[in-house]
């Protein structure tokens, strides 16, 4: 079978998700401008522990490997190292996301204690400055204390994860030379209109320009960082850069929110995007095998407005989720395409129109009041 | 590392095979290595190898035609660089 076939298998569907992002719940300490899942406030309709037992029961007969922990942070919930324990003694793996305020000395030593667990730390700057304007104040100097505390507990390789903004673009370097002075690889993803996100994407996506720098760095530097689907839109430029050259949504990638409703991806937390609640009969597994949407998303989808693109085979058309909340159709360019015509489109649907997010759990605003 | 038909192999024991409509999903818990074993013939002889004296004797147990053990034998090779199998 050849590498075509096997993509177009997996476009047509696996039996279970290989990439299986489950955001435990809503709240957070943090503000990010750039949050994916507007995450802030606890939602009361969280799963319970019990709950979220039974789905990772199911998800162990499902054969599911691993399992991508988010939130909101995850670190907040009571039952954390319950529902890790859980998971890792059933034979699912877990690499769970966290922006490090809760990985002090000892739940540093904990966590070193564990086995099948990745430790992603969130960084968006190489500096306070550049990190703390998007993801809060301070929030540099917790995720640096929260990777000492790591490596002095032995804990080993652990990620740092950063989302390619315009005002971090030029530390790419910056960020590689830091994940290599703690032993640990870097993760650099593809800022998209999602959450809050979808508020910011305007000022913090990266310039056409700064795209091509991206890609030039990638194809120096890829072979050790991890990017997972966030630049494949790049592969028009030329040659393919490593990573999953497809959008997966629904058909090897879905998201399981913190209240067990199942999206698509986690970047399309939206209506049209949900199959159903692990609740529901037949739970999960139903779901991922036979709802409609995830149904319709394995077929295969006409190349729209990019049929006639000379790089539609290595970009596919971008992402799904970029174009959703852009207001682009589905099968037109993505909103970053780089022949220019996806920006083209933005701006067509006018902001008050643009779907919005179908949760949103940020924390009300704080105003000072002056005396 | 290069097998050949006489190498007697094992599936690495951190390995779990899923099935799936193409073959099987192989994935190793140790490297965290996830590999995609394309035909329900390749996921048999990796499942089973170890209960054969050599390749040979899988392949042939397994019900692989003879023509086909070359590629075979080559695919297996690959499948030691993610320690999917190993020498035992
Ligand atoms: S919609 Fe975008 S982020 Fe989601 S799976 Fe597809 S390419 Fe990835
Ligand atoms: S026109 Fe479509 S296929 Fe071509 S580069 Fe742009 S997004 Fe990709």
């Amino acid at each position: 079978m050849s590498a075509e076939s096997l993509v177009a298998q997996m476009k047509s569907g696996l039996d279970a998700p290989i990439c299986l992002t489950w955001e435990l719940t809503y709240a957070c300490n943090l503000a990010c401008v750039h949050c994916l899942s507007s995450s802030g406030q606890r939602d009361e309709r969280e799963l319970s522990t019990e709950q979220a037992k039974a789905v990772l029961d199911e998800l162990r007969d499902l054969q599911v490997f691993y399992i991508n922990i988010g939130g909101g942070e995850p670190m907040v919930r009571r039952d954390f190292f319950e529902i890790l324990e859980h998971s890792i003694s059933n034979g699912i793996g877990v690499k769970f996301s966290t922006n490090g305020a809760f990985i002090d000395k000892k739940n540093a030593e904990r966590l070193a204690a564990m086995d099948y667990l990745d430790i992603q730390i969130s960084l968006d700057g190489t500096n306070a400055e550049v990190n703390d304007a998007v993801r809060g104040e301070g929030s540099y100097d917790t995720a640096i204390r929260a990777m000492e505390n790591l490596r002095d507990a032995g804990f080993g390789q652990f990620k740092i994860s950063v989302v390619v903004t315009r005002h971090n673009v030029d530390q790419l370097d910056e960020f590689k030379a830091l994940a290599d002075s703690f032993g640990a690889q870097l993760r650099i993803t593809r800022l998209r209109p999602a959450g809050r996100g979808a508020d910011t994407w305007n000022e913090l996506h990266p310039t056409n320009a700064q795209q091509r720098q991206i890609y030039d760095w990638l194809l120096a530097h890829g072979e050790n960082v991890l990017t997972g689907d966030s630049f494949f839109h790049l592969n028009a430029f030329g040659e393919s850069l490593p990573g999953l050259n497809m959008c997966g949504a629904g058909r090897v990638v879905c998201l399981i929110d913190p209240l067990g409703d199942v999206y698509a991806c986690p970047f399309v937390i939206h209506e049209d995007f949900k199959a159903g609640n692990v609740l529901d009969d037949g739970g999960f597994t139903k779901v991922w095998r036979a709802s409609d949407l995830f149904t319709e998303l394995r077929e295969p989808q006409s190349p729209g407005a990019c049929a006639s693109c000379g790089s539609f085979d290595a970009c596919q058309g971008g992402c799904m989720a970029a174009k959703f909340f852009t207001g682009i159709p589905l099968d037109g360019p993505d909103p970053e395409c780089v022949g220019g015509d996806g920006e083209k489109l933005l701006g067509a649907v006018p902001v008050a129109l643009l779907p919005r997010p179908s949760m949103d759990h940020s924390k009300p605003e704080r105003i000072k009041v002056s005396s | 590392m290069t097998l050949t038909l006489e190498s007697a192999c094992e599936m690495h024991p951190q390995v779990a095979l899923r099935p799936e409509p193409f073959g099987a999903l192989a994935y190793h818990y140790g490297n965290r290595r996830l590999v995609f074993l394309r035909h329900p013939d390749i996921v048999r002889v990796v499942r089973n190898a170890s209960t054969y004296p050599t390749l040979r004797d899988a392949l042939a147990g397994e019900g692989v035609e003879e023509q086909r053990w070359p590629s075979f034998v080559k695919a297996l090779s690959s499948l030691t660089t993610s320690e999917i199998i190993r020498v035992r």
